[in-house]
């Protein structure tokens, strides 16, 4: 494997700089980690404070868009899986079209989450867009101002995710990265776009689920 | 002074002399480099910060007749604040000495993502530009804590531009965090074990998990308070059933465990300087190198501390008050390590042992002051008060900052390769410690009877006490401008300072200073432990 | 020379010479856990400074026995203050049950004081010496705190909660209070006088302050005026709770939970109704919240309590969410 790696100065062996760039990416997925886990602790509390609001401004978000979507990016996952496998064993074709698979869904996600921030748009469930919805009045806004902020904040990341991936695939269908000596620049993006997954794992449950 | 040469043989093989284009210098990725960008940078916010202290000291001499207005106070404050924490407490001694020493210390050329570190560099400038526009807009009124709702509801100042430059600046932090973890763990010298590491390296350890793990809550609690202030979101207003508390037990969940980011780097200087000035290994190596690490646990615990009169459940504040007193037990551990180990020393009373002793000082005054802090009834009458003032200020400016004053003159001769005045050395470490504790033990008293903080008008029986506060910051201000002259002239009339000038043990006092491009002339094998005393080879001149 | 250089703050109440002398044993711990260490430091520093002719043989470089004294010791040390102290702190939060209650309005710069036989000030609060009293206290716009320095007591106000704090003032005199939370602009002029007086005198002030009738007739003609009886009296069409003898009783709520009607449950039903609907009753209460004025709140409160009271009425300190 570690024939194309070019190796920066710092390092003495091929190794010791794979080993270094897995702990410094999965040290900055802990830093992601803390951040919305703050954010969905807040929640949480607020669920626990005002739990008939919350439940009662569950029940109007679009369950079975963001139910589709959960599949859509798992699936997307699924591809970027394949396609880090691809990259350990040289397969350029497979890795670039592993990727593309991976950025459609998650282009079909971003979609569909449009989809459906315009409908709580219209229905006026957003601060300061359309009419007010009845619902905007009390606990149930502030479960609402969480909910976009915290969906935001996920496509910001998943966008990113997204940006990385193209590059990636560029890269690699350019051949300015040699696999499978490089393959941790697929790994690397890899780890990230099943980061973005994972959370919107927990995001999902969190506000579209717990309604009852 | 005998004559003294312009470039030495070492300079002329430096890292200094690697380039001196202005392009060399901002886009170099060499640790050592980015630590002077950010000695620089630092150094201009910690003159800043002090500016807005010397400002507000110089106000309340009188207690109603003002130079400022009440508004102009406020954001005085606030700024000194947000400066003195955010842009230079926080960075100070791990993106300079940390940066510059832990390659060097456990043997390697550089950092693990040199790029990285410089991304960080550009990261704390950003940062700092959009304070600086904050400052020249008007500033802002809210305190450095920015508690909502009057942060979110009625703060007139730039409040999103503040909390904008903070949460760019928590950035910087977490890549320097992430850096130093990734390198201590992965680029170590052959034989540098864990059990060999520098108690410097052992505490930047604890300090970046600290940073990684903890800036990020800030981040999201800023950019919330910033979302709740421009699109009128609900998330900590009452009116909607949002909850004030939570922003801050968000906050404090952050900026507790940001103190010990302050204080830690600072505890592993001094543990440096004692074993370095006694000329002897540390006292209880593995006692001191694990309280950096629970302090870093246990100082995730302690947040609810800041809240005792908040309205937080009162059996919540009995718990947090109780985890308070545990987190004292491993810096009191600390404290009684450095002394035993100067039991038995052969003690240089240079400046940098003189600065280890002010820390020592101030920082066990502020640390036992914290104790009161948390007894829970004590709290309740100090809490808010300029006794919670002074408290912090000995653990922040007496411990931190002395701290980094002790860095600069121990590694000062290491990174410039220059002697300075030892003299001046003494007579600026003596005038910290003296100016300090004039300036901030009468906080204590002031406090303790019923002085708030962040008073503009004041009570005039409490007038005595701040006028000899403002007397101390005076001399404060000259010892802390003082080193910069001496050390700035120690540049070009300074004699060179060999490899080794104070006799020290570790690895980056065996290659040339200033160190070469590659840290190192061959790559170092480590097959001591360390503050392995007396140091084998002779101090060479 | 006391009023030249203040050194120690007058002591007004039991609990404030209690934390003085908490505070002054443990600065007698405090010196004696440090003295030692500054005087070795300095010591050690002569004794083997460079170039002395001390002995250096058998040099230590740690020892169990100890690192673990140092550590253990003082902690147990400091344990016995933090049993004295958490338990001073408990006891702020519980105040007795015939306290006389006063409410408190703090807004951007000013405090305000509603005393139950109606009467009310700005800034100055006049209290009877040698009685418990208990502030009920809510905040009207930010975060203030209620800061008595003579009392040693302190509690932060917040809008839309109560918060509780109570005193017994054991020396007749004025005392400062000051705003301790950063408020905004004037934050330092948010600050005011305790008169603690004696029976006498206080009955005196009582008499000249006067009010047009006491605090929950007061609210009575504002549940009147405001319409609530349209629903909440007995006779009327809407199926609405019955609010007599509500005050201290569990309430079962639709969701199941069951919560005691305390001030702030009673508040929070007026400005928030369908936060905790109350078991068998439709949602149908429209919300206060901005068209009553905290003071009005309190009046509307102290009416209700006094439809008959439920068995519990001590410190309604609520307790936030986890």
């Amino acid at each position: 494997m570690a024939e194309y790696v070019t190796l920066a100065e710092q390092f003495a062996q091929p190794r010791q700089q794979r080993e270094a760039d897995f702990m410094g990416m999965y040290v900055f997925l802990g830093t992601e980690t803390m951040l919305f886990g703050g954010l969905l602790a807040l929640v949480y509390a607020y669920r626990v404070i005002h739990p008939q609001a919350s439940a009662e401004a569950a029940r109007h978000l679009k369950i079975w868009i963001a139910t589709a979507n959960t599949a859509v990016l798992l699936t997307s996952s699924l591809a970027v899986a394949f396609a880090v496998l691809a990259a350990r064993h040289g397969k350029r074709r497979i890795v670039v079209a592993g990727l593309i698979v991976a950025m459609l869904l998650g282009m079909t996600f971003l979609g569909l989450k449009g989809w459906e921030y315009l409908q709580d748009f219209q229905e006026g469930l957003a601060p300061g867009i359309g009419t007010p919805s009845p619902l905007r009045a009390g606990p149930a806004a502030l479960f609402f101002d969480l909910y976009f902020v915290a969906t935001t904040l996920h496509a910001v990341h998943l966008t990113v995710g997204l940006g990385l991936m193209l590059w990636a695939a560029l890269v690699v269908a350019r051949r300015r990265v040699r696999l499978p000596g490089q393959a941790i620049v697929i790994e690397m993006t890899g780890l990230y776009w099943h980061f973005v997954d994972i959370v919107w794992v927990f995001v999902f449950p969190i506000f579209y689920l717990a309604r009852g | 002074m005998t004559a003294v040469p312009l470039l030495t043989p070492e300079e002329r093989g430096s890292y200094l002399a690697a380039g001196s284009t202005l392009r060399s210098w901002l886009l170099s990725t060499d640790h050592k480099r980015i630590a002077i960008l950010y000695l620089l940078s630092i150094t201009a916010f910690f003159f800043v910060g002090g500016a807005a202290a010397g400002l507000i000291r110089l106000d309340l001499i009188s207690p109603t007749h003002h130079i400022l207005t009440n508004e102009g106070y406020n954001r005085t404050f606030t700024l000194h604040g947000v400066v003195m924490v955010w842009f230079f407490l926080i960075p100070s001694i791990p993106a300079t000495f940390g940066n510059f020493l832990i390659p060097l210390m456990i043997g390697a050329k550089d950092l693990a993502f040199p790029r990285l570190n410089l991304l960080s560099w550009y990261i704390y400038a950003i940062g700092g530009c959009v304070t600086i526009y904050v400052l020249m807009a008007g500033g802002v009124d809210t305190g450095w804590t920015f508690y909502t709702p009057l942060s979110t509801l009625y703060a007139n100042g730039h409040v999103i531009a503040a909390a904008a430059a903070v949460f760019i600046v928590g950035f910087s932090s977490i890549l320097t965090g992430l850096n130093f973890i990734v390198t201590i763990h992965k680029l170590r010298a052959p034989g540098m074990t864990w059990g060999r590491l520098p108690i410097f390296v052992w505490s930047h350890y604890a300090t970046s998990l600290i940073l990684v793990l903890a800036t990020p809550v800030l981040a999201i609690t800023l950019a919330l308070l910033s979302a709740e202030r421009l699109f009128h979101l609900g998330i900590f207003d009452p009116a909607l059933g949002g909850d004030p508390l939570l922003f801050q037990h968000m906050f404090w969940f952050y900026s507790h465990p940001a103190v010990y980011i302050m204080i830690l780097p600072s505890m592993g200087v001094v543990s440096e300087l004692v074993a370095a000035s006694a000329h002897k290994r540390l006292f209880g190596y593995w006692f001191v190198a694990s309280a950096s690490l629970a302090i870093a646990a246990v100082g995730f615990l302690v947040w609810g501390h800041h809240m005792f009169v908040s309205g937080q459940s009162r059996y919540a504040s009995v718990i947090f008050s109780f985890l308070s007193l545990v987190v004292a037990v491993p810096s009191a551990v600390k404290v009684y390590n450095w002394t035993a180990t100067l039991y038995k020393g052969d003690i240089s009373l240079d400046p940098p042992f003189l600065f280890a002793m002010a820390f020592i000082g101030l920082f066990t005054i502020g640390g036992l002051t914290g104790l009161m802090l948390a007894l829970l009834a004590v709290d309740v009458h100090v809490h808010d008060t300029y006794f919670v003032i002074a408290h912090f200020h000995y653990i922040m400016v007496g411990g931190a900052v002395s701290g980094f004053f002790g860095a600069l003159h121990f590694w000062w001769p290491k990174i410039t390769g220059r002697l300075y005045s030892l003299v001046w050395g003494r007579i600026a470490a003596i005038l910290i410690f003296a100016g300090f504790n004039l300036t901030f033990f009468p906080q204590f008293i002031l406090g303790y009877l019923g002085m708030p903080r962040r008073y503009h008008v004041y009570p005039p029986q409490f007038q005595v006490y701040h006028v000899l506060s403002s007397a101390g910051a005076s001399i404060l201000a000259v010892a802390y401008l003082l080193p910069f002259v001496y050390l700035i002239h120690s540049l070009r009339h300074g004699a060179p300072a060999g490899r080794n000038p104070w006799g020290a043990a570790g690895l980056e006092w065996t290659t040339p200073s200033p160190p070469p491009r590659q840290n190192f002339l061959t790559p170092p094998v480590v097959t001591q432990e360390a503050y392995a005393y007396p140091v084998s080879e002779p101090a060479d001149g | 020379m006391n009023r030249l250089l203040p050194f120690w703050p007058v002591a007004a109440s039991e609990h404030a010479a209690k934390v003085d002398w908490l505070m002054a044993g443990f600065s007698v711990l405090c010196f004696a856990l440090t003295a030692p260490v500054f005087v070795l430091l300095a010591l050690f520093a002569f004794k083997y400074r460079r170039g002395s002719m001390a002995d250096r043989t058998h040099r230590p470089s740690g020892n169990v026995l100890v690192e673990t004294s140092w550590t253990v010791i003082p902690f147990l040390l400091t344990l016995a203050f933090f049993v004295y102290a958490a338990n001073l702190y408990l006891n702020l939060g519980r105040a007795p049950a015939d306290s006389l209650v006063i409410d408190v309005v703090a807004k951007q710069w000013m405090w305000k004081f509603e005393h139950p036989g109606g009467q009310r000030e700005i800034d100055d609060l006049h209290v009877p010496v040698g009685r418990d009293v208990r502030l009920s206290m809510t905040s009207q716009d930010v975060i203030h705190s209620f800061f008595v320095p003579a009392l040693r007591i302190k509690q932060d106000v917040l809008p839309g909660r109560y918060t509780s704090l109570w005193f017994n003032a054991n020396r007749p005199g004025v005392y400062d209070l000051r705003c301790s939370q950063f408020c905004g602009m004037d934050h330092s002029l948010m600050v005011g006088r305790i008169y603690v007086l004696n029976p006498g005198d206080y009955a005196a002030w009582l008499q000249r302050a006067g009010a047009s009738g006491d605090l929950a007739s007061q609210g009575k003609a504002l549940f009147d005026t405001l319409g609530c009886s349209g629903c909440h009296a007995p006779q009327s069409g809407v199926r609405a709770p019955s609010l007599d003898g509500l005050f201290g009783r569990p309430v079962p709520l639709a969701d199941g939970r069951v919560v005691t009607a305390d001030d702030q449950y009673l508040r929070d039903s007026i400005v928030a109704p369908n936060r905790d609907v109350a078991a068998g009753y439709p949602p149908v209460m429209p919300t206060y919240a901005g068209e009553i004025s905290e003071e009005d709140l309190l009046k509307l409160v102290a009416y209700l309590k006094s439809l008959g009271a439920g068995p519990s009425q001590t410190a309604p300190l609520r307790e936030p969410s986890p």
